[in-house]
């Protein structure tokens, strides 16, 4: 039953994992850039939540919601303003600009909040959980998160699939020049994808901090789990990034109990590399790599 | 191969010929040794003539070295190759406790152990690169991290290794002081000068023909015959070996080695934004970068988050602003190579001194000879 619940544990996990991953995948979905600043900028988003209940007194939900908007708009500026720049010549230009964001971002997280590990207080919904049978019991925050995973997936995957914005985005995924000549503005698509993966991916630093603690140098990690879950779940299919970011976080979990703490991220990382020799397209492989 | 430095075109072809070296490079290479000599002597004259070592400074001038081979190596993976690591760390560590390895448990000489450290760093990479090779740009970046991550947990998690808290190199200590510190620091030079010596004659060689070509365009170099996976695959094992001995002499020099130190990004982020700055793409890039690097953090390392800070920031501003670097610039503007890598044109009628219009690319000599 332990291993029923260890499990279950990491499906739910998963499920955080696969909301970060979600807008990385997004942005190199639709601009083929891969933003080395994503894990960052997650939790970028915790530190703007956490410092607006601190300075405003605002109740988490709303404070919530504000750095979601705050995210949105900091993504379509710095896509605006300084990645498109970068893309379109080679690789290196996106990389090097968005891992100096990286460096950035820690840096000066540090330097306004110190490199100590801090937490979101959601209240009592934090420590409640539902039993299912005497051995086996679901925290409801895990489950929240979960079930928020699912429903912006679900969310994201209607939008590009009815939306005309959504075709938008698909268009210029497809062919960009067609794209662009079919009056598509390209950097202003662009700008907006970015600022639904940052929006995205505030709800998931959010969540993160509600769940566990944070700390300026968390994003790195988070970032790695997210590229694992697009990876094994197959790129340009959510679904399969949903399914990937399970697959890690039961890998993990599961990991954990059999071999002891400090082992468990070694078998999710193991499992991700076999998944990568095995079946390199992912599980649900629909664009080919660019 | 076997183009020689000037190949005399046929009879009936206009009066050119293709050339490497210039006047230039004559003085470049007599100053070149001369400030090497001076590096390599420096220390022992100033002993003999203060009566003591000057350790900080060539502590300092460790750490310029150590930084000045790693550049050299990133920018042999990122610039030459199109390989853009960010997991590099995984290889300097290795070679940190490769030392350890080498020198502690096996009794070899900590000086010997050096260059042979580096191997165990290549034991990682050869295998791993047939599965990260998978991937491509951003996401081949993020897959170097994954290794780089799992050898730093798998070293972390294992008592033979000290686990978290790391081991001290006790076969170095051991050394007397004055061999140790001027054998570290010789050694420094040493991997420095080696470093930039090895992607000087990688790219006068054959690999570096395929490179460029790579570089330029994969698809069309593997159709005229280029094996672009061998190439990748023997650069990304030459980066892990110079990473891994660049990391012995990091352990030498501090005598402790620790996992979250050893396999920190932080390596990553120095060696970049030392190429980025200096000049992508370049020999003399990695040079420049290094030692700016080196001038501003004997004043600002008392800030390290300041300084990190302020580095991402010029790096962010230079791939978007001088996306070739300091060198990039300096290059085009006086149209100055220090490091006869490029095969140029040069028409008969003008004398060669005035530095005529360099050949578009070279290209036109990949063509011909690789």
């Amino acid at each position: 039953m332990i291993w029923a619940n260890v499990a279950i544990q990491g499906m739910l996990l998963g499920g955080l994992y696969a909301l970060f991953a979600t807008g990385l995948a997004l942005v190199f979905g639709v601009m083929r850039m891969v933003n080395l600043a994503h894990g960052d900028l997650g939790i970028l988003a915790a530190f703007v939540a956490l410092f607006i209940i601190q300075s405003f007194g605002l109740p988490l939900l709303w404070a919530s919601i504000v750095t979601i908007i705050i995210m949105f708009l900091v993504g379509y500026v710095l896509q605006r303003g300084l990645l498109n720049r970068t893309l379109g010549v080679d690789d290196t230009r996106p990389i090097v600009v968005t891992f100096g964001l990286s460096i950035i971002i820690q840096n000066a997280l540090i330097m306004k909040f110190s490199a100590d590990s801090q937490g979101l207080d959601a209240g009592k919904i934090e420590n409640i959980s539902v039993k299912i049978t005497n051995q086996l019991s679901i925290g409801w925050f895990p489950l929240i998160v979960f079930v928020i995973a699912i429903a912006v997936i679900a969310a994201l995957q209607f939008f590009l699939a009815r939306a005309k914005l959504g075709r938008a985005f698909r268009a210029t995924s497809d062919d960009r020049e067609a794209a662009e000549l079919m009056g598509i503005n390209n950097k202003h698509i662009y700008s907006l994808a970015m600022a639904i993966a940052l929006a995205i991916v505030a709800v998931a630093g959010i969540l993160l901090a509600i769940r566990t603690t944070f700390d300026p140098t968390q994003g790195s990690f988070r970032l790695i789990y997210a590229f694992e879950a697009v990876i094994m779940g197959g790129m340009g299919s959510m679904w399969g990034t949903l399914l990937g970011g399970i697959v890690l976080g039961m890998s993990q979990t599961i990991g954990t109990q059999a071999f002891g703490a400090g082992w468990g991220l070694v078998v999710g990382h193991l499992v991700f590399l076999t998944v990568l020799a095995v079946r390199p397209s992912g599980f649900f492989a629909k664009t080919v790599t660019a | 191969m076997s183009t020689p430095d000037v190949t005399t075109p046929p009879e009936a072809a206009p009066a050119f010929r293709i050339a490497r070296s210039t006047r230039i490079h004559k003085y470049v290479l007599a100053v070149s040794v001369l400030i090497v000599f001076l590096l390599a002597a420096g220390p022992f004259i100033l002993q003999f003539v203060n009566g003591v070592q000057p350790v900080s400074t060539m502590r300092n001038l460790v750490t310029l070295f150590t930084l000045l081979a790693l550049a050299q190596m990133w920018n042999l993976l990122g610039g030459y190759a199109g390989l853009i690591s960010v997991g590099q760390q995984a290889y300097i560590g290795l070679g940190a406790y490769g030392l350890w390895l080498l020198g502690d448990v096996l009794h070899l000489h900590p000086f010997v152990a050096v260059f042979l450290a580096g191997l165990l760093a290549v034991a990682v990479a050869l295998p791993v690169a047939p599965l990260i090779f998978r991937l491509r740009g951003g996401y081949f970046a993020i897959g170097t991290w994954v290794i780089a991550e799992v050898v730093r947990l798998v070293v972390s998690n294992i008592q033979a290794t000290g686990g978290g808290s790391g081991k001290t190199v006790i076969s170095a200590a051991r050394l007397p002081i004055d061999t140790r510190i001027t054998g570290t620091y010789l050694l420094a030079l040493f991997v420095a000068v080696g470093s930039i010596l090895l992607v000087y004659f990688l790219l006068r060689s054959r690999l570096g023909l395929a490179l460029t070509a790579i570089r330029d365009n994969d698809l069309a170099a593997q159709s005229s015959g280029v094996n672009v996976f061998r190439s990748k695959l023997l650069v990304w094992v030459i980066a892990a070996y110079g990473c891994g001995v660049v990391g012995a002499v990091v352990a030498m020099n501090l005598l402790r080695i620790q996992p979250t130190a050893a396999f920190t990004v932080n390596w990553t982020a120095y060696m970049m934004f030392i190429v980025v700055i200096g000049g992508f793409g370049t020999i003399e890039g990695p040079i420049i970068g290094a030692v700016i690097y080196f001038a501003l953090l004997q004043s600002l390392s008392q800030y390290g988050t300041l300084y990190m800070l302020l580095l991402g920031i010029v790096a962010v501003i230079m791939v978007t602003v001088a996306p070739k670097g300091i060198w990039g610039y300096v290059a085009k503007r006086w149209n100055l190579h220090l490091f006869p890598v490029r095969r140029r044109l040069v028409f008969e009628s003008t004398p060669p001194d005035e530095d005529p219009k360099p050949a578009e690319s070279p290209d036109a000599a990949v063509a011909e000879s690789a």
